[in-house]
């Protein structure tokens, strides 16, 4: 189970691609196989070894509240 | 009831009070300072709100605040002042928010000087500023009136959401004369669900006029056109004097139409049958009732203050064989009754 | 031994006053950031049902389809003159405008500056892109020098044009205001700065301190024929050497004479 992640609403991206320069592990890239329904080639999220640590910097710096972070939150 | 000695500024400010209104907002300008001057003292007694506006631009945006907010709220100035409210009042218009301009005419155009004139009526009657509208306009011709009409102003702008205007020039506001007047009420709460007041316990409210969607404008035009209709069916106003046996017609508004009654007097001394026609409401003009008039009468004089404005309107309203006259004196010149009696016989 | 549970929280969320309807404004325009940071800031000060916005005209003028409060919008330049007029008549109601550079600087310069003068509680919320941006991206009172705009095609020149307006330290040599700053939002830590500084700019109307005003430093990659990431390091580096971010003004006390 990975520490955090996050959830991208790729039909709303419009690829200004600043989370992508925004994220600190470099976890976010533009999608190179589709474009979504406003026409822009949307950005994914890839994090195969599970190092998003949910900063939140790509949730806050997205102009179009594409982004919702998810954390791990520890209950007994 | 009392009979006070009231000049026709403070008239109209105590008018407002009694109407209701408890916000003003206003900036200084020949002749209409009494009406600032008096708010800026009466209103925070009684827990109204005063403020003298950067501008007059400053001004009408202020109100067009305030009465979204809810509030029955007031503006004065002349016509330079008028002229920079035009956006304003179109904004007014076209939000569908209540509120009343007064407009204590000088005479222009430009700078113009400090004179009384009527050089004002095409710009308020047109509607005055951009796109299709127009501003219920009450010209009243005594100091009572004054202090009547300002209060009808707030009920018609209430009733149509849509800004009044109440016209009167520098002699009737500076002007003493005896006005009935009882105490002041209590303004009533007025109901108005459309209102900015915080969207607790209902949906958002939004005031606006821009209407981009496809056929949105357009239909928000005839819904605002169909208001005129109803306001021009159901709340013209105009008094008829010396009109049963009446041979000829003078119309007149406003101060005007008080030397054109000393003429009448003095025509049927003279056995000259003349009646008068006095337009209240200059918008909606009482067209229907001039028509009819003139269906039997065949001659009409406009005596107005400027070079010719309200005659135009005059002209399309009368009966196809109606023959339409004019005596206009701009530049705050006073026409005397007998000026005006030698136009009655000059045409009679 | 109990295993501890372990289930995943969601950290960002959607503003509740936000309404679920997509921003129209251009791929990398801060005017979704900000509108999102006052969305928070009246969320988390728990005013939605008593604010009511002014909005400017420009690009900001479509508040009202994205935020779900009372608005009213105003003619250009003319917000603080409407918001002068709502907050005299509910002075309970938390009363902010939303206006851009040309707007506000420009047109409604002087309404701007008598409502700081005389104190009005209302909070402004000034978008300085450094250009008309709905229009078209002509000259504003705040185009950088040298800057080309579709109306300086040769650069915005002292002589003629004159120097771009700081509208933030102009307006905190006022008495009336009480709480002027200017933020950026082109980088998350500038966001995160920034909506702490627009929640403290509605917490001084909420305690009636008098005048705030928040200059929010914003890109405008369309205009600026530029794309989103360079248009964000346009800001840091061209924007805020002239217009600097910080707090230029905060009363601590109701009392200013």
């Amino acid at each position: 189970m990975p520490k955090a992640y996050i959830k991208i609403r790729q039909e709303k991206c419009k690829s200004c691609s600043l989370c992508i320069i925004s994220c600190p592990q470099n976890l976010i890239r533009m999608s190179i196989d589709h474009i979504n329904p406003l026409g822009y080639a949307p950005v994914e999220f890839v994090d195969p070894d599970g190092e998003c640590k949910g900063c939140k910097m790509c949730a806050e710096i997205c102009p179009d509240l594409c982004i919702l972070v998810y954390r791990e939150k520890k209950m007994k | 009831m009392n009979r006070k000695m009231m000049k026709g500024n403070i008239a109209i400010a105590e008018g407002a009070i009694h109407a209701g209104c408890r916000h003003y907002f206003g900036y200084p300008i020949t002749p209409q300072n009494d009406i600032p001057e008096y708010l800026s003292a009466e209103l925070p007694k009684i827990g109204g709100v005063f403020v003298q506006a950067e501008s007059e631009i400053a001004s009408i945006n202020m109100i067009l605040g305030a009465s979204a907010a809810g509030a029955r709220s007031m503006t004065s100035s002349s016509g330079p002042g008028v002229s920079l409210m035009q956006e304003g009042i179109s904004y007014l218009a076209g939000s569908e928010v209540p509120a009343v301009i007064v407009d204590v005419s000088r005479t222009g155009p430009g700078l113009g000087g400090i004179a009384p004139t009527q050089g004002d009526y095409k710009q308020v009657t047109s509607g005055g500023g951009h796109g299709d509208y127009y501003t219920i306009t009450l010209a009243p011709s005594s100091v009572q009136e004054m202090f009547e009409l300002v209060q009808t102003a707030f009920d018609l702008a209430d009733k149509y959401r849509n800004p009044a205007i109440l016209l009167t020039d520098a002699i009737l506001g500076q002007m003493k004369e005896p006005v009935v007047i009882g105490p002041r009420p209590e303004p009533t709460v007025q109901e108005k669900p459309w209102a900015l007041t915080g969207n607790k316990g209902r949906s958002s409210n939004v005031v606006k006029s821009l209407f981009l969607g496809d056929g949105e404008m357009e239909i928000q035009n005839w819904k605002l056109a169909e208001k005129y209709e109803r306001l021009r069916a159901e709340d013209t106003m105009y008094e008829e004097m010396w009109m049963d046996d009446a041979e000829f017609i003078i119309v007149s508004f406003g101060s005007c139409s008080r030397m054109v009654q000393s003429a009448i007097r003095l025509a049927r001394e003279d056995g000259l049958k003349v009646g008068l026609i006095r337009p209240i409401t200059i918008y909606p003009f009482p067209e229907k009732i001039i028509k009819k008039r003139t269906d039997s009468i065949n001659k009409v004089l406009v005596v107005e203050m400027n070079t010719g404005q309200m005659v135009k309107d005059v002209k399309i309203s009368v009966s196809r064989n109606a023959d339409v006259f004019l005596y206009a004196r701009p530049g705050g010149a006073l026409p005397t009754p007998l000026e005006i009696l030698e136009q009655i016989k000059k045409y009679y | 031994m109990t295993v501890p549970e372990i289930t995943m929280e969601e950290v960002y969320s959607r503003p509740k006053v936000l309404k679920d309807v997509d921003f129209h404004f251009c791929p990398g325009c801060q005017h979704g950031t900000t509108h999102k940071l006052v969305a928070e800031a009246i969320d988390e000060s728990k005013i939605q049902d008593r604010t009511i916005g002014v909005a400017g005209v420009g690009c900001c003028v479509f508040l009202y389809n994205y935020l779900d409060i009372d608005v009213l919008e105003a003619p250009h330049g003319r917000a603080c003159a409407e918001a002068t007029g709502i907050k005299r008549v509910h002075p309970d109601k938390i009363v902010f405008t939303y206006q851009g550079d040309g707007d506000l600087a420009a047109i409604g310069m002087a309404e701007t500056v008598h409502t700081a003068n005389r104190g009005e509680n209302v909070t402004v919320i000034f978008v300085n892109n450094t250009l008309y941006g709905m229009t078209g991206g002509q000259m504003a009172p705040t185009t950088l020098l040298g800057q080309k705009t579709t109306t300086s095609p040769y650069g915005r020149n002292f002589k003629g044009d004159g120097y771009p307006i700081r509208m933030s330290e102009m307006l905190a040599t006022l008495e009336g205001s009480a709480f002027v700053a200017r933020v950026a939002c082109n980088t998350p830590a500038n966001v995160i700065k920034a909506k702490k500084v627009i929640k403290k700019a509605f917490k001084m109307q909420i305690e009636n301190m008098g005048f705030s005003f928040v200059e929010i430093l914003s890109a405008c990659p369309t205009n600026w024929k530029i794309d989103p990431v360079a248009a964000s390091r346009k800001v840091s580096e061209e924007m805020i050497p002239y217009f600097p971010l910080g707090i230029f003004k905060e009363r601590t006390t109701a009392d200013y004479l």
